[in-house]
């Protein structure tokens, strides 16, 4: 059930991202950016680009270089009734403020029985083909998908991400907000340019189809997208199904597009081990067993460290890889 | 001063109460007090519990009697093992104990960046370790305050132990308040066993933190003179003559010398204090342990509303 709006305007994610950010810390003056470069430079994706100019210091700062307490202020500022959105400017940075994400952000609530509403937005960007360097490109969600407390959210378009990002800064819960940086500007669509919100754990059907379903998230969606169509060429009909978020699960769209196929493939940029398309195909086996008609594939990076540049198009899954779990799923190959 | 006093041994007896209770198989692992109590208490003096946080460690909940008795209930609460131990309740303006070291420091400057840009009068206290101060937190945070400015006053207590590894083992810095310089802010060595020069201290860290001057690091210095925790044996590793003569400066005895010299002192107002305190100690365990828990609770305030997985896990324990 998603707001929909006369108004709107094509815009690529980073676009929708800025445009959000100023449309919230617009609407509520609680809301504070802050982070590495998020203030005179806009931030190094200028994603945070006039926040300084138009909202001021008190709520837009550049921080001192440590991901540790860029996290642990978050938990005090909530506590003062701030609204805290940081950055970490990429997702395996956060690996230094994990002890504060995982320790102290996602068990606020808990430990003091909702003495403290925890309303905090960690934005960060993540995923491969860019070429950047070590430790910009890991894909972490399954890791925080596992820590209690935490709603993992991951949007493929642009219109979601400003749906899905108004909702995160809303939420009096902590969200880790997961941007694909190699869609920032390659995915482009219409956003509506008034209220727009999408609300967490309800799954968006990208292409509809009937013999394979492929269940995915974030820029993995734009090559499935791109995998159905190809397939449609050879007679195969494709369902890919978008997650949106981890945590809350839409396990009754996930049951449906197994109930639809028969067959499913769930494609995720993270290593295979522990990945959180083993947390999908464990949630058929609980839910929609019987509807299979063959074991799920999946299609992951690989059990390696993310590689260096001239290797990281052969761990990052891609159309191809995509169309060959199809087809064996299909029975077309073996 | 006769009121710090009073807090003071009403401290020592809440924990060594709290230390029998986990004797007696009553509550869980549990870190006394001894040899901080003028740190925390007279701490707690110098700030204004209408209007200043403080966020402890794990050691300092029974010194915070003076924010408000729901400290102490909930601190019992919380060391029998109840969830609500961890929620003491509007209008007390403390936190409840971290145990993963140095990570309320982040907390504290947090919480007094919000205050300041709030514009609220009153500042934030936070208490840690001489051993936390290795921690990556503890640089972190202190020097954010400082870039912040923010009204935080950052107390080091340095009790000599970090479990077994003594503070020689910790840094090669002369002390802990030498640390300050690295951040920019004002660093403050003080007597740790005596409560009047803490609480000068403090007030004196209070003043420039409320009047917009920023963080203040204060390293109070005394020595642990019980184990680190119920878990803990300090023969094998405390020197017993260091024990012994840091005995001769237990803050307790130390301030009770003082009152006497000025005449503010009895044996038999000591020993009143002391049967009220245990009294209301003997309220607050009853109490506690007499809180009712449904094992449901596990599955609350996860979120502010379940997500359907947990509502789902929670209909399959209860059948």
């Amino acid at each position: 059930m998603t707001t929909t709006t006369e108004t709107l305007q094509t815009m690529n994610m980073l676009e929708a991202i800025n445009h959000t950010l100023h449309a919230e810390m617009g609407r509520d003056e609680r809301v504070m950016v802050f982070g590495e470069d998020v203030g005179i430079n806009g931030g190094v994706f200028r994603a945070t680009e006039g926040l300084l100019d138009r909202f001021g210091s008190e709520r837009v700062v550049d921080t001192p270089l440590a991901e540790g307490v860029i996290a642990g202020a978050a938990v005090g500022l909530a506590a003062a009734g701030m609204v805290p959105v940081p950055e970490i400017q990429f997702l395996g940075f956060s690996y230094q403020a994990f002890h504060q994400i995982a320790g102290q952000i996602a068990r606020l609530r808990y430990r003091t029985r909702s003495r403290f509403d925890v309303p905090i937005t960690i934005r960060s960007p993540f995923g491969g083909g860019v070429r950047t360097p070590e430790l910009h490109s890991e894909s972490l969600a399954a890791q925080y998908a596992n820590i209690p407390g935490l709603k993992i959210v991951l949007p493929s378009s642009a219109a979601d991400a400003k749906g899905l990002l108004a909702t995160a800064i809303r939420d009096p819960n902590p969200v880790l907000f997961l941007e694909p940086l190699r869609g920032y500007r390659m995915i482009k669509d219409d956003v509506p340019t008034d209220e727009h919100l999408v609300p967490f754990g309800q799954a968006r059907t990208v292409a509809e189809g009937s013999d394979v379903a492929i269940i995915t998230w974030s820029f993995q969606v734009e090559l499935s997208r791109r995998a159905a169509k190809l397939l449609t060429d050879e007679g195969i009909s494709v369902k890919v199904l978008d997650l949106r978020t981890l945590v809350p699960l839409d396990t009754e769209s996930i049951v449906e597009a197994v109930e639809t196929c028969g067959r499913v493939v769930v494609v995720q940029e993270a290593p295979e081990t522990n990945g959180f398309a083993s947390e999908v195909i464990a949630t058929i086996n609980d839910e929609a067993f019987y509807s299979l008609e063959a074991p799920v594939q999946r299609v992951s990076g690989y059990d390696t460290p993310y590689p260096v540049g001239m290797l990281e198009d052969f761990f990052v899954p891609d159309v191809d890889r995509i169309c060959d779990a199809v087809r064996r799923v299909a029975g077309m190959v073996t | 001063m006769t009121s710090i006093f009073t807090d003071m041994i009403g401290s020592r007896l809440f924990s060594q109460r709290v230390f029998n209770l986990q004797r007696q198989g009553r509550a869980g692992t549990n870190a006394p007090i001894d040899g901080s109590e003028a740190v925390v208490v007279g701490a707690a003096h110098a700030l204004d519990p209408a209007h200043d946080w403080v966020l402890p460690q794990y050691r300092e909940l029974v010194g915070l009697e003076r924010f408000g008795p729901e400290v102490l209930d909930r601190y019992v609460l919380y060391s029998i093992g109840h969830p609500d131990g961890g929620h003491i309740p509007p209008p007390a303006r403390v936190w409840p104990p971290q145990i993963s070291l140095a990570t309320q420091v982040p907390h504290a400057v947090g919480l007094a960046w919000g205050m300041k840009r709030a514009g609220a009068t009153g500042c934030v206290l936070v208490f840690l370790g001489d051993g936390s101060t290795s921690e990556g937190d503890f640089y972190e945070a202190c020097n954010f305050a400082g870039v912040l400015d923010a009204p935080v006053i950052v107390v080091v207590v340095n009790n000599g132990w970090a479990i077994s590894t003594p503070t020689r083992t910790q840094t090669r810095a002369k002390n802990f308040a030498e640390k300050s310089h690295a951040f920019g802010i004002p660093g403050v060595n003080v007597d740790g066993t005596d409560a009047v020069a803490v609480y000068e201290a403090v007030a004196d860290a209070r003043s420039r933190a409320v009047a917009g001057a920023g963080p203040t690091l204060i390293e109070a210095v005394t020595y642990r003179l019980g184990p680190h925790t119920t878990a803990d044996d300090p023969t094998r590793y405390v020197p017993t003559d260091e024990l012994e003569a840091a005995k001769e400066r237990d803050p307790i005895a130390v301030m009770r010398t003082e009152m006497q010299r000025r005449g503010l002192w009895t044996q038999e107002w000591e020993e009143q204090r002391l049967a009220e305190a245990d009294a209301r100690m003997e309220r607050a365990v009853v109490a506690a342990e007499a809180a009712p828990l449904s094992p449901g609770e596990l599955f609350n305030h996860v979120y502010d509303e379940p997500t359907p997985r947990l509502v789902r896990q929670r209909e399959a324990f209860e059948r």
